[in-house]
């Protein structure tokens, strides 16, 4: 458990001494969703109805833009190695790396997305709605992505293979997350698709460990 | 310290590469005390050998035993009295040399306090060195801090990839004495190198490639 | 050059499996001809007319047999991927990047052909209907698993990573399947119901399933076939390969 935090406070401590990469993909995200109204015309009644998807991809591709980073620089330099020949398990090491990830390129987006929605035209409760969901699924974003960014350590091409093989993997997470604004919006209940969300979550927090492991030690060998 | 009932053994070890055996029937067993100097041409598998007695990398035959338990089995018992250094210096470029070595003793659950790493960091040579970040270090000074955890980390087998490199003859004389010491306390050692190891007393292996 | 296979096998030996493959492709092959050419002959004379949808419809014998396959080679490949991480076999990974290429055709098939039959039934080419959407997103799950075989040099690590990456794809597989169904609900989308229409018959059902069958063999056939060609060429520093017969003609 100690290693746990020392993990996350080591990769904290990593992020804040290189601030740039955090917040380029935080930028991104920003732009991305800026540019969808200027896309497709300032119609308030179609920028309602296209805001909770718009904010949910562009969620998922600002993800996608740091997760190849998340264990290459470990890989590179030998820390990855010691990490795997360490008394602490691997797989808590590996947990501790995904929460981290998560701090610094998850937890902005959260936080963000409620701004971003006003662009949107978007009511309030579904706001709140929105930044729920998106509390939900940025983790499970950040625990299958890890899965991807373990199997193409040190690939040539990492970064688009990265995307080819996580985004469809996403898929659930976009349908529950957005489709949860939506229902809210059309007037149904949300609090299926959160729930389903939420066990997704529940489930990956279990699994997605054991498969990034696994994938670490096979690209290390 | 002494722990004599430690023991590394390697059973008709193997490795493959591609379609190319690099070595087979590699049989040794180090017991506490003992240290091995590890001698063979580039590509003759050194650092193969290594990574398989780390538990990194599966042999394509044999096994690897610690106490006379395979070390797949053995687990967390096996890497607890590990220390293995490889190629790599496992360094932080943005972070201090004694940040990057509280940060690695604590990934390995143990909690090291400053002074104690200071005072390993000063005995190889690095005052004045331990607040600077290590992309201002040298190739050498990186292996020094690298090193400093053989201090830090208790361990009772060492294996160690080419712990030389780089370093110069103040610092080889340095390591010398340390492993000397680890040694006499009963350690065990591995090493590869592709200078002289100022350490008396040591086995060898040669791998000399299958033809 | 060492001859020695050391330990490699212990389970499955490639140079056991090659010539008894060999033998085997031919019968799969003519088995897979045969459930064909019956299934056809039923599809396109036996079954009866649809009433509403007319000649088209005949489509679905060629468009569910597609799907099928398409999942069921996911779930083989899912499997040897387990027995490979698990039993450490190097047949099993050998399977099962023989078999990737030909789920990616069968998905492929199955979105084509979903498309070409929404169009005279819609007077649109594609349809976001929960089967085809599932389709296209297991389409995108294939395209990763062979990306991920060709970026990868070593062939051990390239099985041992993409076994890891399909066991992930399969656990996903449903959860993916059941959230485009819980979408396309909420969307009220449209739904091509090819197996649910009144005059689904007894022969329209024996069609397809002579077709799927004709599919299966032939995905064996073709699976085998690509194996031995992996085999040949991993192994081709092997004394048992540099003596094949085939190979010294």
């Amino acid at each position: 458990m100690n290693a746990l935090l020392a993990v996350i406070r080591r990769d904290l401590l990593l992020a804040l001494r290189r601030k740039s990469e955090a917040l380029t993909a935080l930028f991104f995200f920003v732009i991305v969703v800026s540019l969808f109204p200027l896309g497709i015309g300032p119609d308030p009644n179609l920028l309602r109805k296209i805001g909770p998807g718009v904010l949910w991809v562009a969620a998922l591709l600002s993800t996608l833009l740091g997760l190849n980073r998340l264990f290459a620089d470990d890989f590179a330099d030998g820390t990855l190695e010691q990490m795997a020949v360490s008394p602490t398990p691997l797989g808590w090491l590996v947990a501790g790396k995904i929460l981290a990830h998560w701090l610094v390129s998850g937890l902005p987006l959260v936080l963000l997305a409620p701004m971003l929605g006003l662009q949107f035209d978007l009511p309030v409760d579904a706001l709140g709605l929105l930044t729920l969901g998106l509390l939900i699924g940025t983790p499970l974003l950040s625990m299958i992505g890890a899965i991807g960014a373990a199997l193409t350590l040190g690939l040539r091409g990492g970064g688009a293979l990265l995307s080819l093989i996580v985004l469809p993997l996403y898929v659930p997470a976009l349908i529950f997350g957005a489709g949860a604004v939506e229902a809210q919006i059309a007037g149904l209940q949300a609090g299926g698709h959160l729930s389903l969300l939420a066990a997704m979550l529940a489930l990956s927090v279990f699994f997605a460990p054991l498969a990034v492991t696994a994938a670490i030690r096979i690209a290390l060998e | 310290m002494t722990q004599p009932e430690n023991s590394l053994s390697a059973h008709d070890l193997a490795c493959v590469r591609g379609h190319r055996t690099l070595f087979e029937h590699i049989h040794f067993t180090l017991t506490a005390g003992e240290w091995m100097y590890l001698r063979g041409s580039n590509g003759a598998g050194k650092t193969s050998m290594l990574r398989q007695l780390a538990g990194l990398a599966h042999p394509a035959a044999g096994s690897v035993r610690w106490n006379d338990e395979d070390i797949r089995e053995a687990g967390d018992a096996y890497r607890e009295a590990l220390l293995f250094l490889g190629h790599h210096a496992a360094l932080k470029e943005d972070l201090t040399p004694l940040e990057n070595l509280c940060l690695a003793a604590a990934l390995d659950g143990l909690a090291l306090d400053e002074a104690t790493a200071l005072v390993a960091l000063r005995r190889f040579g690095l005052k004045g060195r331990e607040e600077l970040p290590v992309k201002f270090l040298s190739q050498g000074q990186r292996r020094r801090v690298l090193l400093s955890r053989l201090l830090t980390r208790k361990a009772s087998l060492w294996i160690l990839d080419e712990p030389l490199a780089a370093l110069d003859t103040r610092a080889v004389d340095l390591l010398g004495e340390v492993l000397a010491d680890h040694v006499g306390r009963g350690g065990i050692a591995i090493l590869t190198s592709h200078q002289a190891i100022p350490l008396p007393g040591g086995r060898e292996l040669m791998l000399e490639g299958v033809a | 050059m060492s001859s020695r296979l050391i330990n490699w096998f212990r389970y499955s030996s490639p140079a056991t499996f090659y010539p008894l493959a060999g033998k085997l492709i031919p019968w799969f092959a003519a088995l897979a001809v045969l459930f064909g050419v019956a299934g056809l002959w039923v599809g396109f004379f036996v079954a009866p007319t649809d009433a509403q949808q007319g000649e088209g419809y005949r489509i679905i014998f060629l468009h569910v047999p597609a799907s099928w396959m398409s999942m069921f080679i996911y779930m083989v490949m899912a499997f040897w991927s387990a027995v490979g991480l698990s039993l450490n076999t190097r047949l099993s990974g050998i399977m099962a990047t023989a078999l990737a290429p030909t789920g990616a055709i069968f998905t492929a098939l199955s979105l084509i052909t979903g498309s070409l039959w929404g169009k005279p039934m819609w007077g649109t080419w594609w349809i976001w209907d929960a089967r085809l959407t599932s389709e296209l997103l297991l389409f995108f799950l294939y395209l990763g698993y062979i990306a991920l075989r060709a970026a990868i040099d070593d062939p051990r690590r390239a099985d041992r990573a993409c076994a890891v990456l399909a066991l992930v794809g399969v656990v996903n597989i449903p959860v993916i399947y059941f959230s485009v169904q819980w979408w396309n609900t909420l969307h009220q989308g449209s739904s091509i119901s090819l197996t649910r229409s009144p005059s689904m018959a007894h022969t329209m059902l024996l069609g397809m399933l002579l077709v799927a069958l004709a599919a299966w063999m032939y995905s064996i056939a073709v699976a085998l076939t690509r194996a031995r060609a992996i085999i040949l060429e991993r192994e081709r520093h092997t004394d048992w390969v540099v003596r094949l017969p085939e190979l010294n003609a």
